[in-house]
């Protein structure tokens, strides 16, 4: 089971018009990894996470999931995806968030009480959830928004820059929460700008200007190029300057 | 020096949003002309049925500037319901006698004036008998044209309402959230119009209610009709407003849809003589929703009609909301790969 994929991309383009933003772009995912992708903002890193999570059609090439194609209604209850936007209703409070995104995969009664409280208490927020949203500070927000991303149990999760705009302290609690998925078996893909949360991660891949300069563990990355950090590695890869 | 950059950077922002600019510089002169054609076509002509009337008389009527035809009381009732006679006379007994369609307080005094005219001959002093089909004599212009406002305001609030909150679903991450869940795209089209529904029921009821009981206006007809036509009339804003706000990037763009959606509809829906319309956007009205929501309310409450005379316009309110909402749920398909 453990060399399963979860995520193959296969030759996968997008283009916007006549911009081509995703070259032809082939990626494996395998089942419990946490799988980083880095790269500067504009290198296609959302548009790659959202094909995945089924809200962006590709241009061409294929995408499967768990060795399904997608895309399919069943795939996408196995999907837990949290944006870069929190998608959260403000004028609700945090529980009612949760109650409402639960209802849209299904879940109701006893089952759906009990898993609200569980990604509370994962994100800690269980004291804030009778609190309206507006009300919560952003990074209270950032933990809400991955709760709903939880809450149906998936078994694959998109994260778009979960720690952008995040203070250290909470930055490396979320990355607590993920070490906790992950040992729960679940397979995490999470895209970010910043060089040293790429270490964070099982493997990465390397993303410029739409195309996947380089894929592999961080070690080994710093190990085939010689290079001391994640950012020396983007660098003899990507050739170009990196502005993160 | 600031001054100058701030002004410099106002117009600038100006010329990068092509729509605000349009709308600025278009949209003033797309009403004004919607307004020219509205009051400068020609002035409607009052339409008059007549029997047995004397030739003097007939003579001086034709003179007029109306229409006049001969026919009897049956058919002039008919014609009255059909909406095309706006006045019938004849002599009973020598005494003149008068029915006027009687929904437009306006075109009654008209009529009254040019028949009084050609019947007051000199030295001859006669009162005729006035009879009104529809209304009363007591009718005011806010009898003949509050129904109108009803289902303006019902249109208004609910298409701006339901048009930004579907933005925010956007601009907040909420939709691409919802597209990412199992949902279906018609479940999120509908579940809109069953939420907003629930309100939209309650500002109904609560305006007609007012409008009838506090303000007084004239209601002949069925409570229940009135409150099933402004109730549809706020479907159709709610599918319009939730549609259109795909089209648009925020909130200001949402109010921008007003002079080029509201307003035209607010010319054509009968609160100005649409028989004086200009021929040239007199076509306007039969496509905008407000036009049969606006009829069907002067039916009922004017004219005190039931649901056989109101079920077209009822019919093809809801089929603006179906069409709207259909068109919605195509428009989502771009928030998805499935």
């Amino acid at each position: 089971m453990d060399n399963t994929m979860v995520i193959e991309l296969t030759d996968l383009t997008k283009a916007f018009g006549s911009t081509t933003v995703i070259k032809k772009t082939s990626l494996e995912v395998q089942n419990g990894e946490i799988f980083g992708m880095l790269g500067p903002s504009g290198a296609g890193k959302t548009t790659l996470v959202k094909m995945i999570a089924g809200i962006e059609k590709p241009t061409s090439g294929e995408l499967r999931l768990f060795n399904e194609k997608m895309p399919s209604h069943r795939l996408i209850r196995q999907i837990g995806y949290m944006a870069q936007t929190d998608g959260l209703y403000h004028d609700l409070t945090g529980l009612e968030n949760l109650k409402f995104f639960s209802a849209m995969y299904g879940m109701k009664g006893k089952k759906q009480k009990e898993r609200m409280e569980e990604v509370l208490e994962l994100v800690d927020l269980t004291a804030y959830k009778q609190k309206v949203v507006r009300n919560y500070s952003g990074g209270m927000k950032r933990r809400l928004s991955l709760a709903v991303a939880l809450l149906h149990e998936p078994k694959l999760i998109l994260l778009d820059e979960p720690t952008v705009g995040i203070d250290p302290v909470l930055r490396q609690s979320i990355w607590n929460e993920l070490y906790k998925l992950k040992e729960k078996g679940m397979t995490i893909l999470v895209t970010t700008h910043v060089m040293d949360e790429a270490d964070k991660c099982d493997r990465l891949a390397m993303m410029r200007e739409g195309a996947i300069i380089a894929v592999g563990s961080p070690d080994s990355l710093k190990e085939e190029t010689e290079s001391e950090t994640i950012e020396e590695v983007f660098l003899y890869h990507g050739g170009g300057k990196y502005e993160g | 020096m600031r001054v100058k950059a701030i002004t410099v950077r106002i117009i600038k922002q100006f010329f990068h949003d092509k729509r605000t600019l349009a709308m600025m510089l278009v949209a003033p002169l797309l009403i004004l002309t919607i307004i020219s054609l509205v009051f400068n076509g020609e002035d409607s002509v009052p339409s008059i049925g007549i029997e047995q009337v004397p030739e003097p008389v007939k003579e001086l009527l034709k003179e007029q500037k109306i229409t006049v035809s001969e026919m009897d009381q049956g058919d002039a009732e008919q014609k009255f319901r059909e909406g095309s006679l706006d006045a019938w006379i004849t002599l009973e007994d020598n005494q003149p006698r008068i029915v006027l369609e009687g929904s437009d307080p306006g075109t009654n005094q008209m009529v009254l004036n040019i028949v009084q005219q050609a019947i007051q001959s000199p030295g001859q002093k006669m009162k005729p008998d006035v009879e009104y089909f529809y209304g009363t004599e007591d009718m005011t212009s806010f009898d003949n044209f509050g129904p109108v406002l009803i289902g303006f305001f019902a249109f208004f609030f609910v298409f701006l309402i339901a048009g930004v909150s579907f933005l925010r679903e956007r601009t907040g991450g909420t939709l691409e959230r919802l597209m990412g869940s199992p949902v279906k795209k018609s479940e999120i089209v509908i579940g809109y119009l069953l939420g907003f529904g629930f309100f939209t029921l309650i500002q109904s009821t609560l305006i007609v209610i007012y409008s009838i009981y506090v303000l007084d206006l004239l209601m002949i007809g069925d409570f229940i009709w009135v409150l099933a036509v402004t109730l549809l009339c706020a479907f159709t804003a709610l599918s319009l407003g939730t549609l259109l706000s795909t089209y648009a990037h925020n909130e200001l763009q949402i109010i921008q849809f007003i002079p080029i959606v509201i307003v035209p509809q607010v010319f054509f829906s009968g609160l100005f003589d649409l028989e004086a319309i200009s021929d040239l956007v007199s076509w306007i009205g039969p496509i905008t929703p407000l036009y049969y929501a606006a009829d069907a309310l002067r039916d009922v409450m004017i004219r005190g009609l039931g649901f056989e005379e109101i079920a077209i316009n009822l019919a093809v309110l809801f089929g603006f909301s179906l069409l709207f909402s259909a068109a919605n749920i195509l428009a989502l398909r771009k928030y998805r790969s499935f």
